[in-house]
């Protein structure tokens, strides 16, 4: 890719990441919330490398790296979920039994927003590990 | 006190990642771990049969209804639900088993537990599922798992089967979302018993301009559903995917695709939608009991002429799915017309046992081709011969599961034939038993077929030298296998009263008497 | 009601796509503006005259919302649509490095 991409990039990547983590975080405020923040994080990890490119091996790196994250991020969602079979007084499952602060503040609604964080980094992971996939086949069938 | 109904879901779900991230460290860790989940749902679902009482209504998250209105999500464990878990997780756990020894031969064998244990997951929910849009993404979950794992050896008919099979199953789902937003915009609940509540209500209003406009989108709505449910279950009009997939995966995953996904996604919310959720109209029940014929039929006409095994077998599992299909309709038509319900209990009953026992046969059936292609390599009947003194265990449990499929006493199969056939006779359906009779034979030509071209014709010198070293499959192959071939003859003790009473009789009580499972879940 | 006629026109748009197109990827295509027109037509189901976004916020002086419950649905459906069409394509990839085309003509080892 040319130098006008690269440095444009080098600037905006950060900017993208630090507006998808807003996004994700402040998802029992503003619309939004997990699933469209990961989409941002997954976005600008993937502008990295198509403007940059990279080697063969870094790849296979990488793919294992964020494979292995998003399989424990979808088993901490599963955990903090389940926790609430064990909270004394509601053995029901997916119950909130964290303490909901006031509308409005950023630190309230329960566990909502812990279920935000792990469904962000989850579907950044996984969109990555799919863009990956489909990058390393075709290196390995033009190998 | 009912903690344990979502384990169902989070046991195979979390299983299901673990795998996925040990495995890429250890790799013989996925294996003996998913037969230890699959194994112990089944403790569970045996816990659940044995000691608990049914049903049990659970509300995740703890909402509860808000002024009569239920606002969660629900998952109801009744009799049909448990009926169909045993037979998810029992059929599941063998086939893990079986591909101990079968997946050894393929790379990345842990995609394949964790899409394995992602697909039992999904099944699981769609069961339990009291809520018309959870029981979508739980079915959206079973059928993309299953989408992977049909091409999970890279070849090129496999990747062919599983395209037309994504197509066509991505087009059905597309109806059945399309089918849950008219029924939204109707009634405005997404809950199943909220539904049939306020469509029971709104036929018998007063004013008779809104009851015959409702009753006429609610037969649109049927139909649209009856459409995108009757491609996951392979019925006639929809069957095209279904021997392509079948036939191309590999053989502890046919044996799970035909055993029970067309079942669990197919057959069963078929049955509970139209039985519990719309009120049962004599037209509905005409559909599905014409298409549950012309399944049982035309499948067994395509099914005589093939040469490939598993595409035989494939074919087959349209044919006995419209056996089940027949048996329920019937009871469906003899309730409709108010006829005597002895005779709608004998027949859904019938159905119902069928259902168990094509789900124990097949997966055997399956699992004996794949054994055969394990050792071999070859899957066409007219290449094959003489098997029977190399592979005993292999050729005896393929005898049974086929004596079992024929319908020849004292196996499994003869009995829930029997069932349906006596019950059609007695609702007054004669064409229906006649050509039941008539399919049954020529089935039992169609398995003469297999087993003669198969194992039984002269011995071929060539199994023993050349490339080919034809020996008996490896243990866990064996064992799946036998065990199955027993059950098959112990599921026909499910006739005597006592064990019919424990399994059978819930499941057929929830469909008879429709209109109870509204009361139950909601309250009131 | 001419809204939600437009989404089922849109649907049969996508399913003529899939039924009579040759192409691997126009299928896919048909398939996933198909999927488009459904999710839309939740939403449409949702709409209540003179509604704003279903917010809570702190000064909620009589207002009237629309239903929040077809855009949770669509958030879900989004996300298994993004499943479906990401498999669809990597095994489309796959396909045309076996038989090296993607005319469906082409693609038909498995018959009868």
């Amino acid at each position: 890719m040319t130098i006008i991409v690269k440095k444009v990039t080098q600037i905006m990547c950060g900017i993208i990441f630090l507006y998808g983590i807003y996004i994700v975080v402040h998802g029992h405020l503003t619309p939004g919330g997990g699933f469209a923040g990961g989409t941002i994080i997954a976005g600008a990890f993937i502008l990295l490398i198509i403007a940059f490119g990279s080697g063969f091996l870094s790849l296979k790196k990488e793919e294992t790296g964020s494979s292995i994250l998003e399989s424990s991020a979808i088993l901490v969602f599963l955990l903090i979920a389940s926790a609430g079979l064990l909270v004394a007084g509601m053995g029901i499952f997916f119950v909130n039994y964290l303490p909901k602060g006031t509308i409005g503040h950023l630190i309230s609604a329960g566990f909502i927003p812990l279920f935000n964080i792990a469904v962000g980094i989850e579907v950044a992971a996984a969109l990555l590990t799919i863009f990956l996939a489909l990058l390393i086949y075709k290196d390995e069938v033009i190998k | 006190m009912d903690w344990f109904v979502p384990l169902f879901v989070i046991v195979p779900l979390g299983g299901a990642f673990l795998i996925a991230i040990i495995g890429s460290f250890a790799r013989p860790f996925g294996r003996f771990f998913t037969s230890l989940v699959l194994a112990s749902l089944i403790g569970l679902t045996l816990y659940v049969i044995f000691s608990v009482t049914i049903p049990i209504v659970y509300m995740v998250g703890g909402h509860g209804p808000i002024e009569k209105v239920p606002i969660g999500i629900t998952m109801i464990l009744d009799g049909l639900s448990v009926y169909l878990l045993l037979i998810i997780n029992l059929i599941g756990f063998f086939s893990a088993f079986y591909s101990i020894s079968y997946m050894k031969k393929f790379t990345s064998e842990n995609y394949y537990y964790t899409l394995f244990c992602l697909m039992v997951a999904g099944m699981n929910g769609v069961v339990l599922s009291g809520d018309v849009f959870n029981l979508y993404v739980f079915l959206e979950m079973a059928a993309i798992s299953s989408y992977a794992l049909v091409a999970f050896g890279i070849e090129k008919e496999e990747l062919e089967a599983s395209f037309k099979y994504q197509v066509l199953g991505g087009a059905s789902s597309l109806f059945i979302l399309l089918g849950i937003a008219f029924l939204y915009w109707n009634t405005s609940t997404l809950n199943i018993a909220d539904i049939s509540r306020v469509i029971g209500t709104t036929a018998n209003s007063a004013t008779a301009n809104s009851a015959t406009a409702n009753s006429e989108f609610v037969k649109f709505v049927g139909v649209i559903l009856l459409a995108g449910f009757g491609l996951k279950a392979a019925m006639i009009p929809f069957h095209a995917w279904l021997p392509d997939a079948h036939s191309s995966a590999p053989s502890p995953i046919s044996s799970m695709l035909s055993g029970v996904l067309i079942k669990a996604i197919g057959v069963y919310v078929i049955f509970r939608l139209f039985f519990n959720m719309f009120t049962i109209s004599y037209d509905t029940a005409l559909v599905i009991t014409t298409i549950g014929t012309l399944s049982m039929v035309i499948g067994v006409l395509l099914a005589i002429g093939q040469w490939d095994i598993k595409r035989l077998l494939a074919y087959h599992s349209i044919s006995q799915m419209g056996y089940v299909v027949i048996g329920v309709g019937i009871g469906m038509l003899v309730i409709a017309h108010n006829g005597p319900r002895s005779v709608a209990a004998l027949s859904i009953a019938g159905g119902l046992y069928h259902l168990f026992n094509h789900a124990v046969f097949k997966g055997l059936l399956f699992l004996n081709a794949g054994a055969v292609e394990y050792e071999t390599g070859i899957r066409d009947m007219k290449k094959l011969g003489g098997l029977s003194s190399l592979m005993p265990v292999t050729t005896s449990t393929s005898l049974g599961a086929s004596m079992s499929i024929s319908g020849i006493p004292p196996f499994n199969g003869f009995f829930s034939k029997l069932i349906i056939i006596i019950a059609a006779i007695q609702a007054g359906y004669y064409v229906l038993s006649i050509l039941a009779v008539f399919v049954s034979i020529i089935t039992l030509a169609s398995f003469l077929k297999v087993q003669r071209f198969t194992f039984f014709n002269k011995p071929n010198e060539k199994w023993n030298r050349g490339d080919f070293n034809v020996r008996e499959v490896p243990f866990a192959m064996c064992f799946s296998m036998v065990f199955l071939a027993v059950l098959c003859l112990g599921l026909s003790l499910f006739i005597v009263p006592a064990v019919r009473d424990i399994f059978i009789t819930p499941a057929v009580n929830v469909l008879l008497n429709s209109a109870v499972y509204s009361t139950g879940v909601l309250g009131y | 009601m001419t809204v939600y006629l437009l989404c089922i026109l849109l649907f049969l748009i996508g399913l003529y796509g899939v039924v009579a197109k040759r192409n691997l990827i126009k299928i896919v295509i048909g398939l996933a503006i198909m999927e488009y027109s459904v999710n839309l037509f939740l939403i449409l189901v949702g709409y209540v005259k003179g509604g704003t976004a279903p917010i809570l916020s702190r000064n909620l002086a009589n207002k009237v919302f629309v239903d929040p419950l077809p855009q949770a649905m669509v958030l879900t459906a989004i996300v298994i649509g993004l499943a479906t069409t990401s498999l669809l394509l990597a095994i489309a990839i796959r396909l045309y490095r076996k038989y090296k085309t993607f005319d469906i003509r082409e693609i038909k080892n498995l018959k009868g």
